[in-house]
């Protein structure tokens, strides 16, 4: 039986609609051999977790770019630990000020990155951290 | 510009040239990479000579400036006779807070308003809609209704100012609240002066903040469009934007093809909705993206001037010389920008806003150097319009006009951007429109694989950003940012309830009862939304009512 390929949920919450970081890392990624799914714009966290739970990912790749980050972010993972889905890998991407990082990871957040992070290091990333957590 | 003889003469040179001097010198020391590209993957040669440019004629494509074909600008004296407009994009907070930093700006002695809307303002949604928590006065100004419009421009006098707006599917019901609050100052709608960014177009193929479906979404445009002419002659009622379209990641010919390619789109859907092309043609303005790499940059906007000089009077008969003019706002490039050693941006800026300035803009917005990271702090914002103020009177780049004219390089990189243009007209042209080449994805696609393409360039280390790929420091220095704390939501939803509870609500209903019946018919719609605005519906109201009459959009899967 050949290894179950990692399984990517990026999703865009809020109402922003820049979504060119989006779907070069979704592109990325599917490159790298992972299964990704793109649930397009404006996702309300619900919508969200609600994709995750019925796509069985691994890791879900949130971008935004608004500034909702701390409003957003702690409603996806609060919504996830409801749903008894903390083992899922949760990434963000966007405009991120650096002293919202550490409250990001406080409520759960395996990583964040920044503008200019390497595609390469972010799909590294993930396959680690999937790795550690199976 | 050369006689056949000096062509073969040249010709002959050039060869003994490659011969003699550069094939002895490349075996000793071959060249730092084996292609040489702009930013965009456009190649460029080692070296440009007159034989680049030897078919062309200097009056028929050069020209001289104010004349047709503008290739060196739009007026006779440029720069020498007045500065280009220097105008900071802000707005963050309630209306209260970019009040205050408007008058600021205005001190500092910038020469223009230019207003950022949060996106629930842009995406039509009120400030006390659920849709909108989270993201309440954070990338820009939250104007819910006419109240926060009048804040916004308390004390400063709409008919003595320039104001840009960037609002989008919403645009004529945020332009009707200007209007009234220019009505109430007592400003004459023939004497105010400004625009309305108010291109839908760009929306579907780059920066997806749309309400309505594109044809409903077009016949808000050309409605105020017919508006301005008649009631408000010297507003632009749109400012056809490839800024955004570059910021999705295109390269700078698609920036220029696809927004040109809009405007065409725009004009004939003007025309065929009755009036004349010279009667709004001279009111259409662009706004385009100044990206790293300079003379592509220069050459895009050279190009753009004659490209639309020739659509213009060729495509659509226009008689107006005004109307054969590309006027446009540049802004430096936000995606340039890294949250990586911030202070670099500073530089990356300077280099862009140069050539803006030697392509001939009429006005210009630098970005801060924390725009990576968050909105602009005051300090930054000054610094980036300090650096207009050193280009503009301390570089003395503004001395002649278009000093890059005849650059066999400069002129060539024109040619081949004019060229491109056409090649994407066709095809757009073929497949039915821009509208069509929306709905088929076409021009979503062209700028995925740009964006794509160029992000695995930096990832090969074949294209440079310094700080990130290279030259990368590992301790970085944090810098000062600026917050916006959630106290503006609340504000906005108790100014809210108390507007609602203040104003009367029959006549809001009345007035947006008479709007769904004009958008059902073919009515201009401007003067119900005026109606509606006069009577504080708010801006989730009126855009709602309009929702009921031409539903929503779903982007196609592609």
């Amino acid at each position: 039986m050949s290894e179950r390929k990692i399984r990517v949920l990026i999703a865009k919450p809020g109402l922003d609609g820049h979504d060119r970081g989006a779907k070069v890392i979704a592109r990325a990624l599917r490159d790298a051999g992972m299964e990704v799914i793109y649930t397009g714009l404006r996702q309300t966290p619900e919508q969200i977790v609600q994709a995750a739970l019925q796509e069985d990912v691994d890791c879900i790749g949130l971008s935004i770019l608004s500034g909702a980050h701390m409003v957003l972010v702690p409603q996806v993972m609060t919504l996830l630990r409801e749903r008894g889905l903390d083992h899922i890998l949760v990434v963000v991407g966007g405009i991120i000020p650096d002293e919202d990082v550490p409250k990001l990871k406080q409520v759960g957040v395996a990583e964040v990155f920044p503008p200019g992070t390497l595609l390469e290091d972010i799909t590294r990333f993930i396959r680690e951290h999937v790795r550690q957590r199976a | 510009m050369v006689t056949k003889e000096m062509k073969s003469h040249l010709d002959v040179e050039l060869e003994r040239w490659e011969e003699e001097t550069l094939h002895p010198a490349l075996r000793k020391r071959p060249e730092r990479m084996p292609e040489f590209t702009t930013v965009s993957h456009h190649p460029v040669k080692r070296l440009y000579t007159p034989l680049d440019i030897a078919d062309m004629d200097y009056e028929r494509d050069i020209g001289f400036p104010g004349e047709y074909p503008f290739t060196r600008g739009v007026y006779p004296t440029m720069y020498r006779g007045r500065l280009w407009t220097m105008r900071q994009f802000a707005g963050f907070g309630t209306a209260f807070d970019t009040n205050r930093r408007f008058k600021y700006l205005l001190e500092q002695g910038q020469t223009g308003l230019s207003v950022a809307f949060d996106l629930p303002t842009l995406m039509g949604v009120d400030s006390d809609d659920p849709a909108a928590a989270g993201e309440v006065g954070k990338c820009g100004v939250a104007v819910s209704s006419l109240e926060d419009m009048e804040v916004l421009f308390d004390g400063i006098p709409l008919d003595q100012v320039t104001t840009s707006m960037t609002i989008n599917a919403p645009a004529s019901v945020i332009f009707a609240m200007y209007l009234v609050v220019a009505e109430k100052q007592g400003a004459d709608w023939k004497k105010i002066s400004g625009t309305i960014q108010n291109d839908i177009l760009k929306e579907y193929i780059a920066q997806k903040e749309w309400i309505y479906p594109p044809h409903p979404s077009m016949r808000l445009v050309v409605d105020s469009i017919i508006f301005c002419a008649r009631e408000v002659p010297r507003w632009h009622p749109i400012s056809i934007s490839g800024y955004h379209i570059r910021e999705a990641g295109s390269t700078a010919l698609q920036e220029l093809a696809f927004t040109l390619r809009d405007g065409i789109e725009y004009v004939q859907a003007t025309v065929d909705a009755g009036l004349d092309v010279d009667a709004f043609a001279p009111q259409l303005s662009f706004f385009f993206n100044s990206h790293n790499d300079f003379f592509e940059e220069i050459a895009k906007f050279r190009a753009a001037r004659r490209v639309w000089a020739k659509v213009m009077r060729e495509r659509f008969g226009a008689k107006d010389p005004r109307s054969w003019m590309c006027r446009f706002h540049t802004q430096t490039a936000g995606c340039s920008l890294t949250a990586q050693q911030p202070y670099n941006n500073v530089v990356r800026t300077a280099i862009q806003a140069l050539a803006a300035v030697l392509g001939g803009t009429q006005s210009l917005h630098t970005n801060s150097l924390d725009e990576a990271l968050a909105l602009p702090t005051e300090q930054a914002a000054q610094l980036a319009l300090r650096t207009q103020q050193i280009i503009a009177y301390e570089s003395g780049v503004t001395n002649t006009i278009d000093p890059l004219a005849g650059s066999y390089f400069v002129e060539a990189l024109t040619n081949e951007m004019e060229q491109g243009c056409w090649d994407y007209f066709e095809k757009i042209d073929a497949m039915g429109g821009m509208i069509a080449a929306i709905e088929r994805g076409f021009p979503q696609r062209e700028i995925q694989e740009a964006s794509y393409r160029y992000q695995q360039a930096v990832e090969r280390g074949e294209k440079i950003i310094v700080g990130v790929n290279k030259f990368v420091v590992e301790d970085e220095e944090e810098i000062p940012i600026l917050y916006i704390d959630d106290s503006v939501a609340e504000t906005q939803r108790e100014r809210l309830r108390q507007l609602r509870a203040r104003r009367d609500n029959a006549k809001v209903q009345r007035t947006l009862a008479a709007l769904k019946e004009a958008a059902r018919g073919t009515e201009n719609t401007m003067p119900y939304i005026l109606e509606c605005v006069r009577a504080y519906a708010t801006l989730g109201e009126i855009c709602n009512a309009l929702k009921d009459v031409f539903g929503t959009y779903q982007e196609p899967a592609f």
